[in-house]
Formats: C-alpha cells, sequence, structure tokens
C-alpha cells in the first residue's frame, strides 16, 4: 500500500496536496467528496506527486474531477512547465496523442429521426471504418501524408473533405504549428498509413444525439445549439501513428537521459533540448494526423445522412483535443508567462477574449465538449475566465473509468450491455460484443457528478446536455 | 498459468510466468494477443521472423511487445503462436505464427505497451514478467 496522502479542502469542490518531500510544486484537486473517495482507491494522488518532482514544474498540478490512475501521469492531469528550465514528456501526453471529441449540429429533430435510428447507425457503420479488421478509406503517397502532418484538418478541406468552417471551428485551426514530418519514424507512418480515415476501437465512437436540455440560451444560441435538436459526436484519435510517435520518443529520451526514479513512464528531456524540440514537432504531426482523421470521418457521416435525410445540414460546434501539448501563455503570479502545458485526458477552457479561439465564439468562450460514457449524456460548456486563473485553462475530458476492463467483461456480457442500451431507446453497433462489455456505462464515473463539480468550481460552465440515440463502436 | 489479468482502473494489467525468461516472454506475448483478440482463436497460416533489441529485460520486453502492435496497424498481422524464441544478451530473435487479421471480427484497442510498473524478475525458480497496456 502507498503511504497516506494528507488532503487539505479548499473548498466544496477544492482539495490540495500540499507540498512535501521531493515534490516542487503542491498537487490541486477539482473533485467532489464522491468522486475524491474513488481517486483514493488507486494510484491517482501518488502518480500527481510524481510530477509535481519534475524539474521547471509551475505552480501546481491539477487534477480534474474525472482524474483517475494513469501510467506516468494520470488521467485527468494538467502540467505546466517553465520553457527555459522544464521538461516535455511524451508520457505526459498519452499515447493516443490527439485523442479528442467533435461536435457536429444538424437541421433534423429527434421526430425526423426517431423512427430511422437503426438504418442511420447501420449505415454509419457500413461507410464509417471503425478499424475493426479493416483499414482507412484513403490512400496516401508518402508525399501525402507528409501534407497531413503539417496540415491537420485543413489538408482534409483543401481536398475537399469537409468546409472552411470545419477547420476555423477546430482547436487551434485543425493544424498545430511546428510539425515537421522529418521527425516521424517510418515505424509510425507505417501504423498510420493504413489508419487514416478511420475510429479505432476502444472507448472510441460515434454517436447520433439530442439535445435534451439547456442550461444557459443565450450561449446555447450562439453555438447554434436547441432543445430538441440531433446533433453527432466524433470520438477518436491519432490511431497507430500516434501510439508510435510516443513510444518512439519514448526509448529516445530514455537512450539519452535515462529516467527519473520516481516512475520510468515520467521520461522527459528539457523543452529546449535538440530531443525535446523533436517530440513535440512529432506530437504537432499526430495531433494533425488526428484532426485529419476526424474531419475525414465527418465528411462520410456527412454523405451517409444526405443519403437518408437529402435535405441534410451540419455545422461543426467545435473540435478539441484531449491529450495534447501546447506552448500557451498564462498568468503566473500576476505575469504573464509562456508555458509549455500538458494535458492527458483534459480539455482546454479558454475563456472569452482569448486570441485562440475562433471568432464566432471568441466574445463568448470557447466551447468544451465532455462525452459521457457509452450511453449515458455528453455535455457541452463554455471555458471560463476562472479556468485560466486556477486550472490553466482546462477541465475535465469524460467520465473517467472506475472499474477495469477485466472486472466488466467478469461482471457483464454485450449482449445484455445491447439490451439494456437497446431499452433506453439507444441503438447500438460494435465491431465486438466484448468491445461492448469493456465500455458498458457502468464502468464509468457518473459523468452528471463530473460536469457539474466542473460548473461548480467554475471551470467550465454547463451550457447544453446531449443524450445519445445511436451509438457506434469500433 | 501462462499468464494473468490484474486489477487495473483504467488500462490492463498483467503478469506473464515462465520456467525460463523466454517463456515469461512468449506468455506476454500471448495475454497481449488475447487483450488483442479478444480470445478469438487465430489460425497459424502466416509465418513472421522478428528482431528486437533492448538495453535491459524491461526494454526488451517492452519492445518485443510493440513489435506485434506494429505488425497488426502496418500489415494487419495476428499473432497465433511463438514457435522458436531465443534471447541472447541485449536481443530477441523469434519466429512466429499468426493470419491476417482481415479474416476475423477482431476489435483491437491496444494503443501502446507502457513501462508504468513493468519489470521482469526470477523468482525463486520461475521467471515473472509485469505489464500494462494502454487500452
Amino acid at each position: 500500500m502507498t503511504k497516506k496522502i494528507e488532503l487539505k479542502k479548499i473548498s466544496e469542490v477544492e482539495w490540495e496536496i500540499p507540498k512535501t518531500g521531493k515534490m516542487n510544486v503542491p498537487v490541486r484537486i477539482f473533485a467532489s467528496e464522491k468522486l475524491l473517495e474513488k481517486m483514493k482507491e488507486d494510484e491517482t494522488f501518488k502518480q500527481a506527486s510524481n510530477v509535481a518532482m519534475l524539474p521547471g514544474i509551475v505552480k501546481n498540478i491539477i487534477l480534474l474531477p474525472d482524474s483517475h490512475c494513469g501510467y506516468g501521469m494520470p488521467i485527468g492531469g494538467v502540467a505546466a512547465f517553465d520553457i527555459n528550465s522544464g521538461v516535455i514528456s511524451p508520457g505526459m501526453c498519452g499515447y493516443d496523442i490527439n485523442c479528442g471529441i467533435r461536435i457536429l449540429s444538424t437541421n433534423l429533430t429527434l421526430k425526423d429521426i426517431e423512427k430511422k435510428k437503426k438504418e442511420i447507425i447501420d449505415k454509419l457503420f457500413r461507410d464509417v471504418p471503425s478499424g475493426v479488421g479493416e483499414k482507412g478509406r484513403i490512400k496516401l503517397t508518402r508525399e501525402e501524408l507528409n501534407e497531413v502532418l503539417v496540415e491537420g484538418a485543413q489538408w482534409a478541406v483543401k481536398k475537399g473533405y469537409g468546409e472552411d468552417e470545419d477547420w476555423k471551428h477546430t482547436e487551434d485551426n485543425g493544424k498545430i504549428l511546428g510539425a515537421n514530418p522529418a521527425d516521424v519514424s517510418d515505424r509510425a507512418r507505417a501504423r498510420g498509413m493504413p489508419q487514416l480515415g478511420s475510429l479505432g476501437a476502444g472507448n472510441h465512437f460515434l454517436e447520433v444525439q439530442v439535445v435534451d436540455e439547456i442550461f444557459d440560451e443565450k450561449i446555447a444560441k450562439a453555438f447554434g445549439l436547441e432543445k430538441g435538436q440531433v446533433t453527432i459526436g466524433i470520438h477518436c484519435g491519432s490511431r497507430g501513428l500516434g501510439h508510435q510517435v510516443a513510444s518512439d520518443y519514448i526509448k529516445l529520451m530514455e537512450e539519452k537521459y535515462g529516467w527519473p526514479e520516481q516512475d520510468r513512464e515520467l521520461v522527459n528531456a528539457l523543452i529546449n533540448s535538440d530531443l525535446g524540440k523533436k517530440y513535440f514537432s512529432a506530437m504537432a504531426c499526430a495531433a494533425n494526423f488526428a484532426f485529419a482523421n476526424r474531419q475525414l470521418i465527418t465528411y462520410w457521416v456527412r454523405e451517409t445522412m444526405k443519403r437518408i435525410f437529402p435535405k441534410f445540414k451540419s455545422k461543426l460546434i467545435y473540435d478539441v483535443c484531449h491529450n495534447i501539448v501546447k506552448f500557451e501563455e498564462h498568468f503566473v503570479n500576476g505575469k504573464i508567462k509562456k508555458l509549455c502545458i500538458h494535458r492527458k485526458g483534459a480539455t482546454r477552457s479558454f475563456g472569452a477574449g482569448r486570441k485562440e479561439i475562433p471568432e464566432d465564439y471568441r466574445k463568448i468562450g470557447q466551447p468544451v465538449i465532455i462525452p459521457g460514457s457509452m450511453g449515458t449524456a455528453s455535455y457541452v460548456l463554455v471555458g471560463t475566465g476562472k479556468a485560466e486563473e486556477v486550472s490553466f485553462a482546462s477541465v475535465a475530458h469524460g467520465a473517467g473509468r472506475v472499474s477495469s476492463r477485466s472486472a466488466a467483461l467478469r461482471n457483464l456480457r454485450g449482449e445484455e450491455v445491447k439490451k439494456e442500451l437497446n431499452d433506453k431507446g439507444i441503438e447500438v453497433v460494435s465491431g465486438s460484443w466484448k468491445g461492448l462489455a469493456e465500455e458498458a456505462p457502468s464502468v464509468y464515473k457518473d459523468i452528471d457528478e463530473v460536469v457539474s463539480v466542473s460548473h461548480k468550481a467554475g471551470i467550465g460552465n454547463l451550457i447544453a446536455r446531449v443524450k445519445p440515440v445511436a451509438v457506434m463502436k469500433g | 498459468m501462462r499468464y494473468k489479468f490484474l486489477e487495473h482502473t483504467a488500462d490492463v494489467k498483467f503478469q506473464a510466468y515462465g520456467k525460463s525468461l523466454n517463456e515469461a516472454f512468449e506468455n506476454s506475448a500471448l495475454a497481449l494477443v488475447e487483450i488483442m483478440t479478444k480470445k478469438t482463436k487465430i489460425k497459424s497460416r502466416l509465418k513472421k521472423k522478428i528482431k528486437v533489441s533492448g538495453k535491459d529485460n524491461s526494454s526488451l520486453l517492452y519492445n518485443f511487445l510493440e513489435e506485434f502492435l506494429f505488425l497488426y496497424d502496418s500489415q494487419s498481422f495476428v499473432l497465433s503462436k511463438i514457435n522458436k524464441i531465443k534471447i541472447k544478451g541485449d536481443k530477441i530473435e523469434a519466429e512466429v505464427y499468426g493470419d491476417n487479421a482481415g479474416n476475423y471480427k477482431i476489435s483491437q484497442d491496444v494503443k501502446a505497451v507502457t513501462y508504468n510498473s513493468m519489470f521482469v524478475k526470477k523468482l525463486g525458480n520461475k521467471f515473472v514478467a509485469q505489464v500494462v497496456l494502454d487500452v
């Protein structure tokens, strides 16, 4: 057992692990008592304390309401580093670089699709590659892949897979700058080439949803959301390419610098070192691959929906990253400072006015999309100025697991999970029964609790809730 | 027992056992494949030779297991069994059998092998390898 970690209560939804021992900064936790109890059950706090020992770490480690034990840094964690004395770490971004989610608003209502749910999800399953023993629909040359790695979602739009508004409504315009394809290995390319334009398995999904509650009419309207409207959520990442980039740089950094004694998975390099810069560039390439991936899937979803509903129209509300490293300016001790922010299972949550937010939303704040588990609600929030002050402009990214996959498989059968969802009026298709059982709603934390804590803490304000009506899982 | 899965909130953790280091590595690969295929029976239609290196037993194991993720993603190759495996110093050479993943309905969701809680050690007269997979 790990030694007991003392927690200091700051407010109903804020806690602190004070700086002790080798920690350079404290850990700030955003959680209700209930969520906190769950975090105590695994190694979440120990892992956060390990990150707090790294050089150049600034202010505090942030743990968001959906935090749980990961590898190296917990999922739902944010760590900010000084760009001169700090480090960059592949394990603290995560293997699925730019795993993320986008949400589309449509001109359909629940009434339009009520009787066609099964047809819709079966056709989407047929038309959108899930990656289950199959490959993406796109064949790329090496040069074209290089363009994808540099241009991201903008590449896809340039090739006809979408509209300019799509990339404008994507984090960082769907194209993270500083991506040099030369920093991506042939091994990563070989894994990624066949997979561009595929959803992948695991917790990735495509979902047809309906807006069932609006919390803020004015902002919901500005985002293009109204009650009863059909929306579509797409959750996936950079596939094997991103996984290999992470793995490649973990190995390179180990060889050159060894690893921190507290955890081998926290291997890192100085941000300003040659290897640190190369990792950032390769990570940006993988992130751009993921943006392009979600854009291609969006295009095929639109095609399929148009065949079923000839008058179908949709707009991308926003697309956010969940696993990413960014250079951003934040206030630290009253001064603006450029920092290297690692978000691992966390969503950026900029308030009104930030130049990084698309013009359409700049006066309101950035849309934040927090998906629930399969079959439960997802939420749209808006970023806040408070988040910029207290959480390096970050908020939760999802429900966060409470139960292991092996426990899920022992206790649940995919067929039963499907029936349970069908009984709630949700159609579901999946590449495998067992995959379905592993992602059953009961293995996740309560998403309602996660977003309510986010709202109470002021790091993301509730705007709308969407409920799934048809779900496709890889 | 060849391998056993342990509790882990988000990811998959297992221990693989063997009378020799070779056997513990072989069983680690089989544990990985069980997660990748969810126990779907894979036929031994294709043969592949694998060569990996690593500077210690943990990185050897990491690189050995990662090879199966690489072969799956890049060539749709899914492992059925390890025919021969030789570990010498910092190198592994193995001859493995498997099949094209397209012939099965497999929902492969292992993203990566991680170094989190990883160890390879001799306990009494048996070898134990512990691995956490990012899924």
